[in-house]
């Protein structure tokens, strides 16, 4: 019994079952084909994270922030002003995260490229792009960098899953898709 | 004339030592009170998550969440493994523990570092989850109450080793350790590593949050936390599946199909296991795809094979004992006639079949490397995990609990009846909520998060509707859970105090069973634990686990089938490089 010592002294030397050993080598392929499939989405898929990140602080990461925004700022929307920025095709965007907000607005177009910079100038934050789910984690004094080309048009919210104190849920972005 | 220190259980035939069996109580009791406590918690919790009740307000929800992840991943988990500890070394080697001394300063660590830091969350001033990423703050005493925790917890280790080493210094068994006690020692190997990960990254915090050091990398924290965090959660799976072993030997008197291959799938969990602290970093700035891709798959998934080689096993070895008693119709008659009135077996049979089927399958779906783009951080992360270590581990550690109340309390079980049925309720009220969260996680809804329909945000979003009533109907699955593991505690402390004297002429403390009455302990040593007996129908085909065979092929299309899914999924989402 499991609860007792093994029969065999030497255990190791007992056969192993026909279905033990089958369901091994198949069990054995699927986790290689698991494992395989990640270098190949690397390759063939469309969907990767970059392998680029910075080490950044939050003064210089928000001074680079500040600096696409006076140039691109298109015009302001809510109540609060948030500035939308319109930055040109292939350029470098910034996206701050803060106490309790994605800033600015991003105005991208369809099927163009954008290389994105987002940072946190404070907590951890969780960058989660909706309704396409798109996930990140971003960490103060990092700069992540991804290059990003939007297939769909339309308003999408970027929600914050990561705990960020006692604001967190109010915690919004937009990227208006045109 | 020496002291006699050992008693045999009537009933069990097991050898309890006082001094373990004391240990063995005490660490369990104090487990299931965290239980109850972190469970109501998590209640609130789902209760404020449904939109529809949205029970408790902001400050007051992020703190119950804070409590009820500390509270029942730390506390609970593990005060109940050292009193496993302490089963499958003392009692299942016929040992004296080594040092109980010291094994009750380690119980007092725990107890002290478990009621610092649940003060310390409750009083409200450390709201930083049960991850406490930094830079977010707690005050000193929650690192510091983790800390002593983690001492007294890592003591039991030891002392598990040091029993060890005394039952083969006194030769109190034959042949090698059983197969339980394999895995167990498994468990104790996973957690002295996840305890030395805790103080690496645990005491440099505190020295923070008390002003000495000026800045804890975040990056470096995740890292080094998750080898805490995670591979916490690796002690269970050793236990449980250890566990899933001795209910198949208590219950049906099985045996395992391979020793071998039984224990090789444990050594794959200690060389590879600990690595999967990369599944939470999947997403994260400043790692490279490389150390992504090797870590998270533990190295080409070899500890992914060795779960899926203990789901054939176990079940397996159920099969091959039931076959031997007769039940041969078909593929299944030796499951059909199982005994699914007993929660002994119930509960583990469960335990097992939802950890596999749901939270193994989400598991490792969630942890390749780009497929948690579409999943890091929504609510299908806690969903994954209510299904491992709520049901997996939690529901297993009931269901053995069922067996060691009359065993070590000398209590009959009270409401037998209700007993029955606890962890139907207990495994389909969190099965309803696990199915629901994974689809609003799926559809992007975000975990720890007080309000999804943003009232107070100056920008907008909406989820859509499915999403949301998704999230609204998971709290019916936690209410049924929730009763269910009230039930739980209730019968296991009513016992204790209400259940029927199983030893006569027991006094009122003793009858507690803090510690049973001294005359109950009449043994001076034990008799030396023998080999298990060789079978005699050396037939080994003709009992084969041909149903569980199946079984495990059902596991291995749904395996395929949900993970080509959600790579279709992903493929969908905005191209990135």
């Amino acid at each position: 019994m499991s609860i007792t010592p093994p029969s065999q002294r030497i255990w190791w030397k007992e056969p192993i079952h026909k279905i033990e050993a089958t369901w091994i080598i198949i069990a054995l392929a699927w986790c290689l084909v698991l494992f395989l499939w990640m270098p190949y989405w690397h390759v063939y898929g469309k969907q990767n994270l970059s392998n680029e990140s910075y080490k950044t602080t939050p003064a210089a990461f928000e001074a680079k922030a500040k600096a696409m925004v006076d140039k691109y700022t298109v015009r302001k929307e809510t109540k609060e002003d948030i500035p939308v920025v319109a930055p040109p095709v292939g350029s470098d965007v910034y996206l701050v995260g803060r106490l309790w907000s994605w800033w600015p607005i991003l105005e991208l177009e369809k099927d163009k490229s954008y290389r994105i910079h987002i940072s946190s100038l404070d907590y951890q934050h969780g960058f989660s792009l909706q309704p396409t789910n798109m996930n990140l984690q971003i960490l103060p004094g990092y700069e992540t960098v991804i290059t990003l080309t939007p297939n769909q048009k339309g308003d999408f919210g970027i929600v914050c899953n990561e705990y960020c104190g006692i604001g967190h849920h109010n915690m919004l972005g937009k990227i208006i898709v045109k | 004339m020496a002291v006699k220190m050992f008693r045999q259980c009537p009933d069990s035939g097991l050898y309890f030592h006082k001094s373990a069996e004391s240990l063995m109580k005490a660490h369990a009791v104090l487990g299931v009170v965290f239980l109850l406590v972190g469970g109501l918690f998590g209640l609130l919790v789902a209760a404020t998550r449904a939109p529809g009740i949205h029970l408790l307000d902001a400050e007051t929800f992020y703190t119950a969440l804070t409590f009820h992840g500390t509270a029942i991943l730390i506390f609970w988990i593990i005060f109940f493994e050292v009193a496993v500890l302490y089963f499958a070394s003392s009692t299942l080697l016929r040992c004296r523990p080594a040092t109980p001394g010291i094994g009750w300063l380690g119980f007092i660590l725990m107890l002290l570092g478990s009621v610092l830091t649940s003060v310390a969350m409750l009083k409200g001033g450390s709201t930083v989850m049960f991850t406490s990423y930094v830079p977010m703050q707690a005050e000193p005493i929650f690192y510091l109450g983790l800390i002593l925790f983690a001492v007294g917890a890592l003591i039991g280790c030891f002392i598990f080793l040091g029993t060890l080493v005394v039952a083969k210094a006194e030769k109190t068994y034959d042949g090698s350790i059983p197969l339980v006690t394999f895995g167990a020692l498994t468990a104790a190997i996973i957690a002295i590593f996840t305890i030395a990960s805790g103080a690496v990254i645990l005491i440099p915090t505190l020295l923070w949050s008390m002003g000495f050091i000026s800045n804890v990398d975040p990056a470096m924290y995740r890292v080094i936390w998750w080898a805490l965090g995670h591979s916490s959660q690796q002690i269970n799976v050793a236990a449980h599946v250890s566990i899933w072993y001795a209910v198949a030997a208590i219950v049906f008197g099985a045996k395992p199909m391979s020793e071998k291959v039984s224990r090789t799938a444990f050594l794959l969990y200690i060389l590879f296991l600990q690595l999967a602290s990369a599944h939470h970093i999947l997403v994260d700035p400043g790692v490279s795809s490389t150390w992504k891709v090797f870590n998270t798959s533990y190295a080409m998934y070899l500890a992914v094979l060795a779960s899926m080689v203990h789901g054939l096993t176990v079940p397996g070895c159920i099969e091959v004992a039931q076959r031997k008693k007769g039940y041969t119709n078909g593929l299944f008659e030796w499951l059909r006639k199982a005994p699914w009135d007993n929660p002994v077996f119930s509960g583990m049979f469960m335990a097992m079949i939802i950890f596999g089927f749901i939270g193994g399958i989400t598991g490792v779906v969630m942890g390749t490397e780009q497929i948690n783009l579409i999943i890091h951080n929504t609510i299908f992360v806690p969903a994954h995990f209510h299904a491992t270590v709520a049901v997996g581990t939690t529901l297993t550690f009931m269901a053995i609990t069922y067996f060691l109340l009359p065993v070590i309390f000398r209590r009959q079980l009270i409401w037998p009846g209700l007993a029955k049925w606890q962890p139907y309720l207990f495994a389909g009220g969190m099965t309803i909520m696990i199915l629901l969260l994974l689809g609003a996680g799926t559809l992007g809804v975000p975990r720890r998060h007080w309000d999804v329909n943003f009232t107070d945000a100056a920008l907008h979003y909406q989820f859509a509707g499915t999403a949301i009533s998704m999230l609204g109907m998971a709290v019916v699955g936690a209410v049924l859970a929730s009763v269910g593991g009230v039930l739980f505690c209730l019968i296991a402390v009513g016992t204790l105090v209400f259940g029927k004297k199983l030893d006569a002429g027991a006094s009122l403390l003793s009858s507690f069973g803090f510690p049973l009455a001294s005359s109950s302990y009449n043994v001076e040593r034990p008799d030396k634990l023998g080999l298990t007996p060789i079978e005699t129908s050396g037939h080994s085909d003709a009992h084969g686990a041909k149903g569980t065979f199946v079984l495990a092929l059902v596991f291995l299309a749904t395996f395929v089938v949900y993970f080509f899914i959600n790579a279709k999924y992903l493929s969908s989402l905005w191209p990135m490089s």
